[in-house]
């Protein structure tokens, strides 16, 4: 497969990219802070299905800026977006089948 | 093929051999993240195994306080994961383990701004944050190895286990952990943690790998003779996943 090569206009000018070097470190911040709150709840908020519903939200909202800024997939075409999604949900939907399976297990041999 | 061969430059700007580009994007970048998905669905496997070992085995339900190693349950994370480094008997629950995510986090920011730099041609910015990536990498492989070692030796007193050893239920003190033995809890609590940050600590050094190589090319001039630095963009999809693996393995395996 021949290289593909991009014509990129080369920019000496300073101030070109700033908005992204911004949004970059925007995303940072996000992240810091989440995984701060992260460390706040685990420590402060009492074990149960509150914390660990806590816990996934935030860690699939620092998926999202993860994947959506720093991988660029949020600026991609609607088709590639797609292709990425799809899958994970069916990925989601296997998480899920099978921590009902490991409780099914738990009650066959303790319940 | 052979009849058709072009100067480089003179192909179309991102367009694939067959003259169009899908999805917008370049054929390296695209199976690049094929790739990850289907990493994805590796990752993937062993989280849906852990959890379901985990939903399989008793929790611990007695109060916080009260918490001892026991292989009659599954520990409680931050009981296991809470020392640090220089802080010896000291007990910081999940402070090491936050460094390592800040680290890696950090790690992903100069990446992406190299990325950044690498669009704009900018070799220098390319070369100094493909530099500082490097050295997080570094640093995190360093801080798990420091973890794996201090996982595997235990705590000073141990925890004493009732394990069935030649047939017989025997009273065992037990130090650390291995493949067959754990004082933390059941030992499928320590395959998991074995496999899952092993398995994720190989992706991070083969990332660093990938950095070095991306930080020599660009030194080179490479990426400026081809004119392009879209190899460092496809590396840096790799890096962000492995800090994205990295989300998942610390709430799942941490946090709750």
């Amino acid at each position: 497969m021949a290289e593909v090569h991009h014509h990129h206009v080369h920019n000496q000018d300073p101030e070109a990219g700033a908005e992204q070097r911004k949004a970059i470190w925007k995303t940072f911040w996000i992240l810091l802070i989440i995984t701060s709150l992260e460390f706040l709840i685990a420590f402060t908020v009492p074990h149960g299905v509150l914390k660990v519903s806590i816990f996934i939200i935030m860690t699939i909202v620092k998926a999202f800026y993860i994947v959506g800024e720093f991988m660029h997939l949020k600026h991609e075409t609607k088709t590639l977006i797609w292709s990425i999604l799809v899958p994970v949900i069916f990925v989601a939907w296997l998480i899920l089948a099978l921590l009902l399976e490991g409780n099914a297990i738990f009650e066959a041999i303790f319940g | 093929m052979a009849a058709h061969v072009t100067t480089p430059g003179a192909v179309e700007p991102k367009m694939w051999l067959g003259g169009i580009e899908p999805m917008k994007a370049s054929y390296g970048k695209l199976m690049m993240w094929f790739f990850l998905i289907s990493d994805t669905f590796t990752f993937s496997a062993l989280l849906v195994a852990y959890g379901t070992a985990r939903f399989s085995f008793p929790a611990f339900t007695g109060k916080h306080e009260d918490f001892t190693f026991s292989n009659a349950y599954w520990p409680v994370p931050e009981r296991v994961y809470e020392s640090v480094p220089f802080l010896h008997g000291v007990s910081l629950p999940l402070v090491f383990v936050g460094i390592m995510t800040f680290i890696l986090i950090a790690s992903s920011v100069t990446m992406v701004l190299a990325v950044e730099a690498g669009h704009r041609m900018d070799r220098a910015n390319v070369e100094k944050y493909m530099l500082w990536t490097i050295l997080g990498g570094f640093t995190f492989l360093g801080c798990q190895a420091w973890e794996w070692s201090h996982f595997i030796h235990g705590t000073d007193s141990g925890s004493v286990m009732s394990v069935i050893e030649n047939g017989v239920r025997i009273d065992k003190t037990i130090f650390g952990a291995n493949l067959t033995e754990n004082q933390y809890g059941p030992p499928a609590f320590a395959d998991f943690f074995f496999f899952i940050t092993g398995f994720h600590g190989t992706h991070v050094f083969s990332g660093v790998i990938l950095n070095i190589l991306i930080f020599f090319r660009a030194a080179t001039g490479f990426y400026d003779k081809r004119g392009s630095y879209e190899m460092v963009e496809k590396v840096g999809l790799y890096w962000h996943f492995v800090d994205l693996v990295w989300v998942f393995v610390f709430t799942f395996f941490y946090l709750v």
